[in-house]
């Protein structure tokens, strides 16, 4: 049986990210009261470790690090087919870095002993760095591929995976045990269900802090973050319009000078 | 002490049916807006997403959610559709009548059923004479060779062609103060779901008329016991079916308030949108205190269904409010778009005419106010 660990992250609701300010003295985003959700993509991830439970057989952990609101996103995990939910959570662990947290996840993989496979999102929807899973792979010492959008061969131990640039793909094989980032292509997760949800009244969510995982002060959280954010700033974008005269055939030749010029700047 | 939060499974059960509602449902609103049709679909969509087991103890395959999550789950789906909300709430009348009356033979024959929406079934009360006195009902039984016979034809029966078990109110021909409820299934001779209804609202919504000619039934085929059918009919109608009209209008208000708040920010009128104007806000003000103050009357009923305690008071009182207030949202969020409420492509212009007829199912408000009244005087 595959062990799966899947690192998800509880990310401020994306569908209010319009609500999100930055605030102009600490530089940070304050939480106001906008819903910790499941980072989408790690829904994607988590529907990979089915899969592979489903075909051979698997334990499927999720893992998460974050505050204790986080929580209820481990509880949804659960409820979408996780076996167990593990939430470090500690005040020490708070303003970490993609450098830090990685370290922290990597810790507690590490203390579960020995693990298949570690499954990512690509990216979170707040931060957007795509590095957390590769950390992680470079903490625990094990090969990694990034943007998977397809297993192609994923018998025995030695699995052949379809990686995604912006103008292309790859054709990977690596041997197991490995961490892989998943895109969105990777599959159609399976919806929240009602008897998901209760039988996840049986699974448990154990919390892990500081002192469980046995690590220096130092090295997680705010302290153990090399990152220093100089400088955070909203984007404003604004839609131009443009109207285009002239009959039918003069607007559609217009518009295609347009979308032709915009694709070569 | 009170604790007026959902608990963190009750939030998930809201996040479960708000994501089945906007991915499963909604794609199929405009075909039923267009055709009046496209029940069967929505109706197979709910059957796969687990919504008729909600209800139904775990020992007869359902899920014992109760009714604190089926509110949820209408709330969330009637805010997409009302239509698919109407049918999906008398479903669960049907359900009901199986759970609370229903012989062990009979609830471990159909309960397994409903739960998977292999078969479905609705409550026939109400007839062209009478709806919310049930005692002016003219369908008839009689005894003949210990098989009864029903003879009748019931009107604006919601599921009327689409479920496959009718649960049926009928007078006793030797004793006018004798009602029972027959369990009639789809395919007996004599039984004929007739006129389709064309509503001014809830498009898509299956509603209609059956007829019952001749219809030869066995003494296993009662539900709640020979002469229980009143308490049969208005237990169900009385917890479970004003219920469920909590919830359909508890969606609309939402579904009003949203399209309300999203027109008045982007709505921009002498350079200002028009959320800024003190008329609007208040009409915004209004519809968030309605929301609110029938989401805790709402609520607060179905804890107590939930305790197994007598909730068709509470009920009334909140289905009287809450389906006056989904009519009055919808009036201010038509209001609010201007000319603009006008236009079909709007959806406030269908909750408009889907608000109208949450009024009249499972009793009008007059009939609310009469039973409210009963209930403050003694």
């Amino acid at each position: 049986m595959l062990k799966i660990i899947v690192c998800v992250k509880a990310v401020p609701d994306p569908k209010e990210a319009d609500r999100l300010k930055i605030d102009p003295v600490t530089k940070s985003i304050p939480r106001l009261d906008i819903q910790l959700v499941l980072n989408p993509l790690d829904c994607h991830a988590l529907e990979a470790a089915f899969q592979s439970r489903r075909k051979y057989g698997a334990q499927v952990t999720a893992l998460s690090m974050g505050p204790p609101a986080a929580g209820n996103v481990l509880r949804e995990c659960l409820a979408l087919g996780a076996d167990e939910g593990i939430l470090l959570t500690d005040p020490a662990f708070a303003g970490a870095d993609t450098y830090a947290t990685a370290f922290t996840l990597a810790s507690a993989i590490r203390k579960l002993g020995f693990v298949d496979l570690v499954l990512c999102g690509m990216v979170s929807s707040d931060g957007s760095t795509e590095w957390v899973g590769a950390q992680i792979a470079a903490f625990l010492d094990l090969p990694v591929v990034t943007r998977v959008s397809e297993i192609l061969e994923d018998q025995g131990d030695v699995w052949t995976i379809k990686s995604d640039y912006e103008n292309g793909y790859r054709i990977v094989k690596l041997k197991l045990p490995a961490v892989l980032t998943v895109t969105r292509e990777i599959n159609q997760p399976k919806a929240l269900s009602f008897s998901g949800i209760l039988k996840a009244r049986s699974k448990q969510i154990i919390e892990w802090n500081l002192e469980s995982l046995d690590l220096p002060a130092e090295r997680v959280g705010l302290k153990g973050s090399p990152t220093c954010v100089s400088e955070l700033s909203n984007l404003e974008s604004r839609r131009a319009v443009e109207m285009l005269e002239g009959t039918l055939e003069e607007k559609v030749d217009h518009l295609i000078e347009i979308l032709t010029n915009a694709r070569a700047a | 002490m009170i604790d007026f939060t959902f608990s963190e499974e009750q939030e998930l059960f809201r996040k479960a049916a708000k994501e089945f509602a906007e991915t499963r449902i909604a794609p199929h609103v405009p075909i039923m807006e267009q055709t009046n049709r496209g029940w069967d679909e929505v109706v197979k969509e709910l059957a796969e997403a687990e919504m008729f087991a909600v209800t139904i103890p775990e020992e007869y395959g359902g899920l014992g959610i109760g009714y604190i999550g089926r509110l949820i789950a209408l709330e969330e789906i009637a805010r997409i559709s009302v239509a698919t909300a109407m049918m999906y709430q008398v479903f669960g009348l049907g359900i009901e009548v199986f759970i609370k009356f229903g012989s062990e033979e009979q609830k471990r024959k159909y309960l397994p059923k409903f739960a998977t929406g292999e078969r479905l079934p609705t409550v026939a009360v109400t007839e062209p004479g009478g709806g919310s006195d049930p005692k002016g009902c003219q369908t008839s039984y009689t005894k003949e060779d210990g098989s009864y016979v029903l003879n009748g034809r019931k009107c604006f029966i919601t599921n009327s062609h689409i479920a496959d078990v009718q649960v049926v109110l009928a007078n006793d021909c030797e004793n006018s103060e004798a009602y029972s409820t027959f369990i009639v299934e789809k395919g007996m001779k004599g039984f004929k779901a007739t006129h389709e209804e064309h509503k001014v609202g809830m498009r898509g919504c299956n509603t209609g008329e059956i007829e019952l000619r001749e219809v030869v039934v066995l003494a296993d085929n009662i539900l709640g016991g020979e002469g229980k059918g009143l308490k049969v009919a208005m237990t169900a109608i009385g917890d479970v079916g004003r219920g469920g009209m909590v919830g359909c209008s508890l969606g609309v208000q939402q579904a009003c308030l949203e399209a309300a708040v999203k027109f008045a920010n982007e709505r921009v009128l002498y350079g200002k949108p028009i959320s800024n104007l003190q008329a609007i806000q208040f009409k915004i003000a209004e519809m968030k205190i309605d929301l609110e103050a029938g989401r805790l009357l709402g609520y607060r009923a179905a804890a107590l269904q939930d305790r197994g305690e007598r909730s068709a008071n509470e009920f009334a009182v909140a289905k009287y409010f809450t389906t006056e207030a989904a009519q009055k949202a919808a009036k201010m969020a038509v209001d609010i778009h201007g000319g603009y409420g006008c236009m079909e492509e709007f959806p406030v212009t269908r909750y408009l005419r889907d608000s109208f007829v949450l009024g009249p199912s499972a009793g009008t408000s007059d009939i609310m106010k009469v039973i409210i009244s009963r209930w403050a005087l003694t």
